[in-house]
């Protein structure tokens, strides 16, 4: 399962970012093999609608499930478009430690 | 002639100062409130409006039969009002600024458009002042386009009045660009010469001939007359804080029904612009 988490850096031990739409980079993380991959986020500088940009950007990666600060409505419709299940409140972590939290739950 | 009413700061005076212009001048008049986002020259001025409409804006509608999710729409959208994700396109209303980017550029034709209200033209008169004003909707924040559509209505045969919104931004320059005169309107504060400093910048940007009222003048300090001074911007017209102006405007009274003894105050006004953009 493909997971995106919104980072701060490139790479897992990156403090996460807990904005989605604005975020500088998305860290995809593979659950399975905890390998990754690194996108710069195309709409961080976006005129507006950076939320669907941002979605439309994961969305190409087959992303199952989104780990985020927050996301605003525009951003949530185009999720949900997609079926990328959201999840929020990851203030204060890593990317790594965001992705084992949020296996841990499941 | 049309003369525009603008400042940088808000709250220096632009209506009362607008309103007061017109009421003086009472004959062949056109007064175009473009403060859309807060009209109020209307409560001052008191006309009969006998004309109302709705004002919209064209956003896209998509047909799902003929769309092929090609992305174009997308990718020229500057605004990201229009997004393709996978086989979805979805639309968002208040990002759009009906460029009509994304209908034109569509290779399937797949994309109409229908029109969103944001606001309404209200139409009216009083004695010789012919008055119009925008209202934009309460949450909209494009005010431009219907800025735009309040000075289509704008007859140059006559005197126009513009007042305009406040600030530096868009909404002003759009209601100003024409104007054969800006009055910048202005008190001397340090917020208020600090925002007459932008104004001043964009007009001279804009290459309009203006000068600056200074309101509440026997306030503050001498810091904004200094500036004129050294910069060469005349100085029109100085309105010393007078409490029974500020309870007359909160009644909606202008200051030329408190003192009828401005009127002639501005006439002069009227006449000093009138040689300034004959020179």
């Amino acid at each position: 399962m493909k997971i995106a988490v919104t980072a701060k850096g490139g790479s897992l031990s990156a403090q996460t970012d807990e904005r989605f739409g604005r975020c500088k980079y998305f860290v995809i993380v593979d659950s399975d093999t905890m390998g990754f991959t690194i996108i710069e986020n195309p709409s961080f500088g976006a005129a507006s609608g950076a939320g669907p940009a941002a979605a439309r950007e994961i969305s190409k990666h087959s992303v199952e499930v989104l780990l985020t600060g927050n996301v605003g409505v525009n951003a949530q419709q185009a999720l949900d478009a997609v079926g990328v299940k959201v999840v929020t409140g990851i203030g204060g972590l890593t990317v790594k430690e965001a992705v084992e939290n949020y296996l841990k739950q499941q | 002639m049309i003369i525009s009413i603008a400042s940088g700061k808000g709250g220096t005076g632009k209506t009362t100062l607008a309103i007061n212009l017109a009421l003086s001048l009472e004959k062949n008049v056109q007064y175009l409130d473009c403060d859309v986002e807060e009209p109020n020259g209307h409560i001052f001025v008191k006309p009969t409006f006998d004309e109302k409409k709705s004002f919209g804006m064209p956003i896209p509608v998509v047909d799902f039969d003929k769309c092929d999710y090609c992305g174009k729409c997308g990718e020229i959208c500057e605004y990201n009002a229009i997004v393709v994700i996978k086989q979805n396109v979805l639309v968002f209303p208040d990002l759009c600024h009906s460029c009509a980017g994304c209908w034109l550029v569509c290779p399937q034709k797949a994309i109409s458009t229908k029109d969103k209200e944001v606001g309404q033209l209200e139409l009216g008169n009083r004695n010789g002042i012919e008055f119009i004003h925008g209202k934009l909707n309460v949450g909209e924040s494009l005010s431009p386009p219907l800025i735009r559509a309040v000075k289509e209505k704008m007859d140059p045969t006559k005197t126009v009045i513009i007042d305009s919104p406040p600030g530096t931004s868009c909404p002003v320059i759009e209601a100003i660009k024409e104007s054969d005169f800006v009055v910048l309107v202005t008190e001397p504060t340090p917020f208020g010469f600090n925002d007459l400093k932008l104004a001043v910048e964009m007009v001279r940007k804009i290459g309009l001939n203006f000068g600056v009222i200074i309101n509440r003048a026997d306030v503050g300090n001498r810091d904004v007359h200094d500036y004129c001074t050294r910069e060469n911007i005349p100085i029109l017209m100085e309105i010393n804080n007078d409490r029974k102006i500020a309870e007359a405007y909160s009644r909606g009274v202008p200051i030329v029904e408190l003192y009828p003894e401005y009127r002639d105050k501005f006439l002069a006004l009227y006449q000093d612009i009138e040689r300034r953009v004959g020179a």
